[in-house]
Parts: C-alpha cells; structure tokens; sequence
C-alpha cells in the first residue's frame, strides 16, 4: 500500500497486486453490500448482542442467575431490581436470559463446528469418488435427511440419556445431511477441472486434494447455510430443554425455563414468556443474517 | 434412453413407469435404512428390555423365557432380519406402558395428529399462497416487506411458546376458544358411547354422525392449535410461492401477456399460477410431512392426545419400543410424502417427464 491511497483506495484497487489484497477486496464489497440491507444489519445486530451478553454476563447480569429468594419469589416485570420479574424460586429472569445465552452459544457454537465437518467430509468424499461410494453415502444421507429431524433428536437423546453434551450431539447426528448435499454438489462441479487434474499430476493423493483443494471450494456455501441452520438448532434445542431432554436444571437454559414457566402461565405470565422471546429473538436475529449472507454472497439472487 | 424407437406416448408412459418404479426402489432402501438405525437405536439402549417387561424379582427361568421371547440371544443380522419382517407385517412390538402392540397404540393416536396437521396445512395454504403471490406481485414495496417479516417471525419462533402464548391470550384472558384437549371431557364421553367412529377424526366423525354439538365444541378446541401450525407453515408456503412466482414472472411469455393487454390479476392467477402450482405441490407436501413432526411439542402444549404426545409420554416411560416405533411411523409417513409429491411433481409438468 502506498503512502497516498487510503484504505478504501486499496480495498477497492481494479488491478490489486496480491491475493490477499484482491480477497480482502472482494470482502469489503461483500461488507457494503451487506451494510445497504436492513433487515441482515438487524440481524447482525443481534447476534453481536448475544455474543457480547455471553462473553460479559458476570458484569451485565444484575444478579446470581442460580441464587434464590423465596421472600422475593414470582414478582411481575418492572419490579425495581428485577426488570424482567423473578420466576418460582426468586431468581432474576433476566439474569437467567442473560446467562442461558452462554448455554445457547456453546450448543450451536458445537454444533457448528461438528455438523457441517461430518457433512463436509461425506459430501466431499462422495463427489470426489462416485460410483459406488456415491451411491452409498448419498443413500445414507437421503436416510438421515428422511428422518424428521426433532423426533430423531428425541430417540436419539433417549438412548444417551438426557444433557446438554448428549443434546448437542443428537443435533449434530441429525444436522449433517444437508452440508452433506451442498459440498457433494460443489465437489461436483469441480472434481473434473484442471487444476485438479494438474495436482493429480503432481502426484497428489486423495486426501491432499479434498482436503487441500476441493473443501475451500465448499467452504462458502456450507458458510451461508451454517448461519441460516443456526435459528433451527436454537429452536431444535430448545424444544430439547422444554421437554426436559436437553440441559438440567438449574442451569438457565431458555427451553428448560419456559417448562418451568408453564406451571403459573395464567397467574405469572412472564415466568414461561420472557425466555422464549429471547429464543424468538436470537433465532430471527440469526434467519435475518443468513438471509441477507445469502443474497449478497450468491450470485443468482444477487442479480435481482 | 431417448433414440428407443417405440411410438412417442407408449415410450412415455413406459419411461414415467420405470421412474415411478425406480422410485419405489428407492423407498424401499430408504423405509430399510430407517429401519436399521431405529434398530440400532434400539439396541445400544442402556434399559435392559428384558428387566423392564419381567421386573426385578423375577426368577432366572422367567428372564430366560422372555429372552427367547424377544430372540435377544439370536445373531443380530437375524434379529434384524426378524425386526424388519415384523414392522413390514405391521408390528412393531409391545408396548411397555400400555402393554398393547405399539401397531394398535399408534393406530389410535395417529389421526388425532392427522387430524391436526392437515387442518394446519390447510389454513398454511389458504393464507401463504395469496401473501406469496402479493408479495411477488410488487416486489419491495410494504406489503412484500411485511409478509417477508412475518414468514421470517414464524421461521423463528419455538412452536411450544407460541402455543402457550396463543392459550395465554386466547383461552386465558380473552377466552375465545376452548383450552387443552381435544374435547370437553362430558362430550369426550359422548364421542366414546355414542358416536361411531368412523375415521378416529373428532371432526369427521362428528359431522358424519350429525353431532352438530360436539363438532362445535371441538371446533373450538383444535382451532388455536391448528391456527398455530398454520402459521409456521405458511411462512415457509407463502415464502417459496414468493420466490417461485417472482421467478415464473420474469418469463418472456408474461411479457407476451402483458403486452397483449391482458390484465394483470389474469396474468399472475391464471398464467403464471399454472406453472407455480408445480413445484409448489412438493413445498406442500413437504410443509405437510414438517407439520406431522411439529406436532409432537404442539400437542405436548395443547395435551391433544396424538402421536406427539404418545411418543413424548414413552420416552418418559423409558419405552422403547412405543418411542421407536412412533418414529418408524413418522419416518415412513414423511419419506412417503417426498415420494408422492415427486411422483405427482412428474404427472403434473410434462418438463419433468422428459
């Protein structure tokens, strides 16, 4: 970069002078395209909210979300000192709501990164081969894929037994076909290229060029559809918790709280609805977000 | 597969044979997969099957019985050899709560559920379809926004806490509809003795019986639930209606049509909606076989007495094989319904047929 071109001079270079000029490039563009659309800045608002809440909930939160207060028990929202009301044991609910997004963020945080790996890996590998790996992984996802999702969490976390490690990994088992889909298709359109062929040449194996050379490739589909999957692994979560299959008590999971809620819904209303709009709102924050990635990093509905 | 030269309509319809047969091939692999992983499922379980049907006193010549009862001694290629033989004869093991074959449960809860998905899917459809098309209509403008907005809101709301909103506000405070359940427990005694079942269905079967009372009382019961599920549904209809008709109305043809005049509710209703219907068929069915699932924790909610909540009372029981064959049947009626909207998916747009 020379010394009279600003940022944005080099960022938005016709002709830049190295990859990571040209990458950082397109990004930016990437950025301003997102920062035009409303909706996808609201959402990234959002989901900037619940990571800033999880990272500092000891200083946000006013109170211990686990501390209870039996002379201080089911007060009504705008209650000085507990904003958002107290539930059946006198703990803060927002507090709680503050807290459970920590719960939230290390389920979907560890879903993310299993999920869409396994996918990867049986797409990448079924693209990459075909004949008869091909048929057989694809057979194997369209299977996981004809499962209804919820109810193979169910079965599965009725095995494990129920906990938030065994939560997140009944997701994950049922997450993984789409990614599965996507970066077969990607690997698709790739395996039979040049540039393949040229490493092939060079004598590379399989596994150097799937994972070297094919799975960048997928990496931002599988990106767009992570964002757009994480609303559903909240609410798949969830329901997990609310029907007690998920985290135990007295953890401040969002799902769990609404169950106990349930029991004072008419008399304290708040108790089982202030948590499940935290829900409704990380989860469109993170429909918002995906939305707005996918029409600004795909090029089909770019073009409208 | 296109230079067999047999007359053009005989080669047609025996090429749409072929794909429909391939397709069944298909569903066939894909109803034995099923199968196999409820099996494994079924047998990584830590709940011993034998102490949970004898209990804990019994003798060893007792557990010994009821271990050749259920094969657990044979190989396992034969006990799923066994397994895949029974569920494909319609049983599914017993029940360990109820006692009864898991079959003759489910056959009693699935059409309360039925019941309440299509009535969902049908409010789904009769709302998501015109939103979508207002929404392609005039792309952008406030109405496009809006039912942009809500689709993504019904996206991203837990079912369960809309449920207990919807009973919060609509049976609590304004008491507009009835509460959990799918009748009053004095007409849910009328329904038992009086009524003749017809098809397991309160609403059907009221109507066919004339028991206007009772139709009119669980009206009022499934209406919210249904409502709710509705909602999620026709966000995900009246979105994909949106994208399809946004895409159909860029064709040249509708140029054609509009230059010639024609108005424009003719265009869209008329021209456009023909080949919209098609791949919307599969986004219905698809909503269908979601909503089937959705209602396990809607009907948790609304103690609807469904497959739901018959499979959520099991897992609580520890009862696998209620819990397992319950997702066999939820597995099937889904994998059923991809199938079936393909198959009409190639009757319906001779594209598709080539």
């Amino acid at each position: 970069m020379s010394g009279t071109q600003t940022w944005r001079q080099w960022l938005t270079d016709p002709s830049p002078s190295s990859r990571r000029q040209a990458r950082l490039g397109q990004w930016w563009l990437a950025w301003l395209r997102i920062k035009r659309n409303n909706l996808a800045m609201a959402g990234l608002v959002i989901v900037g909210i619940l990571l800033f809440a999880a990272a500092f909930a000891p200083w946000i939160a006013p109170h211990d979300p686990l501390v209870q207060d039996l002379s201080r028990r089911l007060l009504p929202p705008g209650t000085p000192g507990n904003w958002l009301g107290t539930d059946d044991f006198g703990r803060d609910i927002l507090s709680r709501i503050i807290y459970g997004s920590r719960i939230t963020l290390y389920i979907i945080g560890l879903v993310a990164v299993t999920a869409p790996v396994l996918g990867l890996l049986i797409g990448t590998v079924a693209g990459y081969f075909g004949g008869w790996v091909d048929a057989v992984l694809m057979r194997l996802t369209d299977i996981f894929l004809a499962f209804p999702r919820l109810i193979l969490a169910l079965a599965l976390v009725a095995v494990l037994g129920p906990g938030i490690e065994n939560a997140v990994l009944a997701i994950a088992l049922t997450a993984w076909p789409p990614y599965a889909r996507v970066a077969r298709a990607e690997t698709l359109t790739v395996r039979k290229s040049d540039y393949i062929a040229a490493i092939r040449l060079q004598g590379a194996g399989p596994v150097r060029i799937i994972a070297g050379h094919i799975v960048p490739m997928c990496l931002p589909s599988v990106i767009i559809r992570v964002t757009l999957d994480m609303a559903g692994v909240i609410l798949i979560a969830a329901g997990l918790g609310f029907l007690g299959l998920g985290v135990q008590p007295p953890l401040p999971e969002w799902g769990l709280m609404i169950s106990t809620g349930r029991k004072y819904l008419f008399e304290q209303w708040w108790v089982a609805t202030m948590p499940g709009l935290a829900i409704f709102i990380v989860s469109l924050g993170f429909n918002l977000l995906g939305d707005g990635l996918r029409d600004v990093l795909d090029p089909r509905s770019a073009a409208r | 597969m296109s230079d067999i030269s047999t007359p053009q309509g005989g080669n047609r319809l025996a090429r749409l044979l072929v794909q429909i047969l391939l397709g069944l091939g298909t569903l066939a692999i894909t109803i034995l997969g099923l199968l196999l992983i409820t099996f494994i499922i079924g047998r990584v379980v830590p709940i011993d099957p034998v102490l949970s049907i004898v209990g804990e006193r019994a003798t060893p010549a007792q557990m010994q019985a009821v271990r050749d009862e259920l094969g657990l001694d044979l190989p396992m290629w034969e006990q799923f050899y066994i397994y895949v033989r029974d569920a494909l004869q319609g049983d599914l093991g017993r029940s360990i709560r109820t006692g009864m074959p898991v079959a003759q449960d489910i056959a009693r809860f699935f059409p309360a559920t039925l019941e309440l998905a299509t009535l969902g899917t049908i409010f789904g459809t009769l709302i998501g379809i015109p939103a979508g098309v207002l929404a392609a209509a005039r792309p952008g403008s406030i109405a496009d926004q809006l039912v942009r907005l809500v689709g993504l809101m019904g996206y991203s709301m837990p079912v369960f806490w809309l449920g207990l909103v919807g009973l919060l506000i609509f049976y609590g405070k304004l008491d507009w509809v009835a509460g959990p359940g799918r009748l009053d427990p004095a007409y849910d005694m009328m329904l038992e003795f009086q009524l003749t079942q017809y098809t397991g269905m309160v609403l059907l079967d009221s109507l066919l019986n004339g028991a206007w009372d009772i139709f009119r009382n669980a009206l009022s019961h499934i209406i919210l639930p249904a409502g709710l599920l509705g909602y999620i549904s026709m966000a995900y209809i009246s979105r994909m209606t949106r994208s399809f008709m946004m895409n159909e109305l860029g064709q040249e043809y509708i140029t054609t049509a509009r230059v010639k005049g024609m108005p424009e509710w003719r265009v869209i209703w008329v021209h456009a909606m023909r080949n919209v219907m098609v791949p919307l068929i599969t986004v219905i069915a698809l909503s269908y076989a979601y909503l089937l699932e959705g209602s396990v924790l809607t009907e948790t909610i609304f103690a609807w007495p469904g497959l739901g909540s018959y499979i959520t009372d099991a897992l609580f029981a520890a009862d696998m094989p209620a819990v397992l064959g319950g997702t066999v049947v939820v597995g099937v009626a889904f994998v059923t319904l991809n199938m079936a909207s393909d198959i009409l998916y190639r009757l319906v747009d001779p594209r598709a047929r080539a």
